[in-house]
């Protein structure tokens, strides 16, 4: 397998464009499934199996999936919550997959991860100056900043200073979410990892969200790894876009490429999906509806892992994995045998 | 706050608490509430039947048994108190441990916890009373010690759920410390029912504690202690059935006092589990 190839072509594309911040190299992360009385392993979840991917400072990379597809993982493992099973995560190129705890606190500095679920992610026993000052705490900087740090940066998301003092239970949604970027920014990281920041939001707070992470993007030069389940949210905010599909990636390219010009058959199907606006371009355009369910990742179809839902499947697709390589000279690499362009491309339309 | 209010509200908890109250302050003001003395003894008013000088009647050795129940309440409750402080000293860090860290920590500690719970309390407090001694302290330790397991399972329990929970994965990629999770993250939500069940252990520890002050392995003889009262009296159950009635009713309410407030308590802080059992 040349994982690691693809890998290669997608860093050096990147370098061109800017520096890179975080490199991931065929990161395979697997869990044991145990049974019995011996807690002997009887399986493997292939969580993420051979995934490569680069981010460049101030880049936002869109990673799209569907549940249970690995996204999630991979934010905890780039972010060491998980250790790694194989590969290599490269901050500021730098190979911080060895790293010990000491050796991360650091890197935690630089990078950090705001999480899905706004209810979970506060701890309800404290206060939120706790909250968004325990970083500072953790890395010693509370003495000399303290208090104004935190007002500081409750004021930079939106929120008054006086709010400090309350608890978790107090706020909205949108609020606690607002809360859990504050405690992201303490550390003036020039990464975040976002693990599907606004999915556990209503609509119309999902666009609040949005909209201050960009602000924030603009004014801090933040780079974000912007993890979600559908292509619609992650449109307004990417510069690139990489589709995971069963643990590994389908297809990886610019926010032009993903939308205007999708070759792989699962990201044309995502996007047949997404809704329209325009309720006369309703029906004008072929919609893909995909049959079945994700297979089980501690069993994933041989060669290609979507041939089981594919249209486009044949014997080949059994047999051989597709590699992640630009197929089209675009640039934009797509793990099909049968990539093309769609006729008609199926993302046309662009909303904006 | 709102568990405060559900608490006030709570009537068996509020009886359970007055009863507590009411132990609490007869015992501080002993001296001044009784005109007898715990320990002197006066033989020639020997195991007298209650009357209206000693309300519930005499012992053996001529000590009103009012004055020995009050003033055994201060020990009772002491050890009571302080040996769930003991058990739950030792029984909340090796919990902590076991379910934070788990594999062969895990292992190990519930292992132990396993072979602790094998016995019943009072026969672990036996044994370790008879490997000990006698005395105020060693009671103390040997009555902690049998109630450790309670506290080990409860808590990795607890600390199983909390870790779970999103805000500790955001302390670990702050960077915080394993100490700092453990006290700020995973402890200060698992308090709830840690303190629920070290009320409800107050009335198990008061009572394991009678168990080994009865069978004369307590407090050492003279010291008023209910559990060796009920003990004393039982030569004379047939003919002088006060001896032993009264402090087996002071120990009734005040292990029933523990538990109501207990009750109450999870009821007021956790409402949840309340459901859970109905």
């Amino acid at each position: 397998m040349s994982g690691v190839a693809a890998a290669e072509e997608v860093a050096n594309v990147r370098l061109e464009r800017g520096q890179e911040i975080l490199r991931v190299e065929d990161l395979k992360t697997h869990f044991p499934i145990r049974s019995g009385l011996l807690r002997r392993q009887v399986g493997t979840v292939q969580a993420v199996d051979g995934v490569s991917f680069s981010l460049a400072a101030g880049e936002t990379l869109g990673l799209v999936g569907e549940s249970g597809c690995g996204k999630s993982t991979i934010a905890r493992t780039v972010m060491r919550l998980t250790e790694p099973t194989d590969g290599r995560i490269l901050f500021k190129g730098e190979d911080i997959t060895g790293f010990s705890r000491s050796q991360m606190r650091p890197i935690r500095q630089q990078m950090q991860i705001i999480f899905q679920d706004p209810y979970s992610s506060l701890n309800p026993r404290m206060s939120v100056e706790d909250i968004v000052g325990e970083p500072l705490r953790v890395h010693d900087m509370w003495k000399e900043q303290g208090h104004a740090r935190v007002a500081e940066l409750l004021d930079i998301v939106g929120l008054s200073p006086e709010h400090g003092k309350r608890f978790p239970h107090e706020f909205s949604g949108g609020q606690r979410q607002r809360i859990g970027v504050a405690r992201a920014l303490a550390l003036n990281p020039q990464l975040i990892i976002l693990d599907e920041p606004v999915s556990a939001l209503d609509v119309s707070i999902q666009a609040q969200i949005v909209n201050l992470l960009k602000r924030l993007q603009d004014e801090f030069d933040l780079a974000y790894l912007f993890i979600a389940h559908d292509l619609s949210v992650v449109r307004h905010i990417s510069d690139r876009v990489a589709v995971m599909y069963l643990g590994k990636m389908a297809e990886i390219g610019d926010h032009h490429d993903i939308y205007e010009r999708p070759t792989h058959p699962y990201t044309q199907a995502l996007l047949s999906a997404v809704p329209l606006p325009d309720p006369d371009a309703r029906g004008q355009r072929g919609r893909i509806v995909l049959e079945g369910d994700v297979p089980s990742p501690s069993n994933p179809p041989s060669g290609c892992r979507f041939r089981t839902r594919c249209w486009k499947a044949e014997d080949r697709c059994a047999e051989e994995v597709p590699e992640l390589i630009d197929r089209f000279g675009h640039g934009h690499p797509s793990a099909c045998h049968f990539a093309e362009l769609a006729p008609d491309s199926v993302g046309s339309g662009d909303a904006d | 706050m709102d568990s405060w209010a559900r608490f006030r509200t709570h009537k068996p908890a509020m009886l359970g608490a007055a009863i507590l109250v009411l132990y609490t302050l007869l015992a501080i003001f002993a001296p001044w509430v009784t005109p007898h003395d715990p320990v002197q003894q006066q033989l020639v008013q020997s195991l007298q039947t209650p009357s209206a000088e000693f309300w519930l009647g005499t012992d053996h050795l001529g000590r009103d048994v009012l004055t020995r129940i009050l003033y055994g309440t201060r020990i009772s409750l002491f050890i009571g108190i302080a040996a769930v402080v003991v058990g739950m000293g030792i029984g909340i860090p090796l919990g902590v441990v076991s379910g934070f860290y788990g594999r062969a920590t895990d292992m190990v500690i519930q292992r132990i916890a396993d072979i602790m719970f094998s016995f019943p309390s009072i026969l672990l407090a036996l044994a370790l009373v008879a490997v000990l001694g006698v005395g105020l302290n060693n009671v103390i330790i040997a009555v902690g010690v049998a109630i450790i397991p309670i506290f080990i399972r409860l808590v990795r329990g607890q600390v199983l759920a909390v870790r779970e929970e999103a805000y500790v994965d955001a302390a670990r990629a702050i960077g915080a410390s394993d100490l700092r999770i453990l006290v700020r993250h995973v402890l200060a939500n698992s308090w709830a029912p840690i303190i629920v069940q070290a009320t409800i252990s107050i009335g198990i520890t008061i009572l394991v504690a009678a168990g080994l002050g009865f069978l004369g392995l307590g407090v050492p003889s003279p010291t008023p202690e209910w559990g060796a009262m009920l003990g004393e009296g039982r030569n004379y159950i047939y003919s002088h059935p006060h001896m032993s009635t009264f402090p087996g009713l002071a120990i009734f309410l005040a292990v029933i006092a523990f538990n109501l407030m207990g009750d109450g308590l999870r009821d007021a802080l956790d409402p949840r589990l309340r459901a859970l059992e109905a």
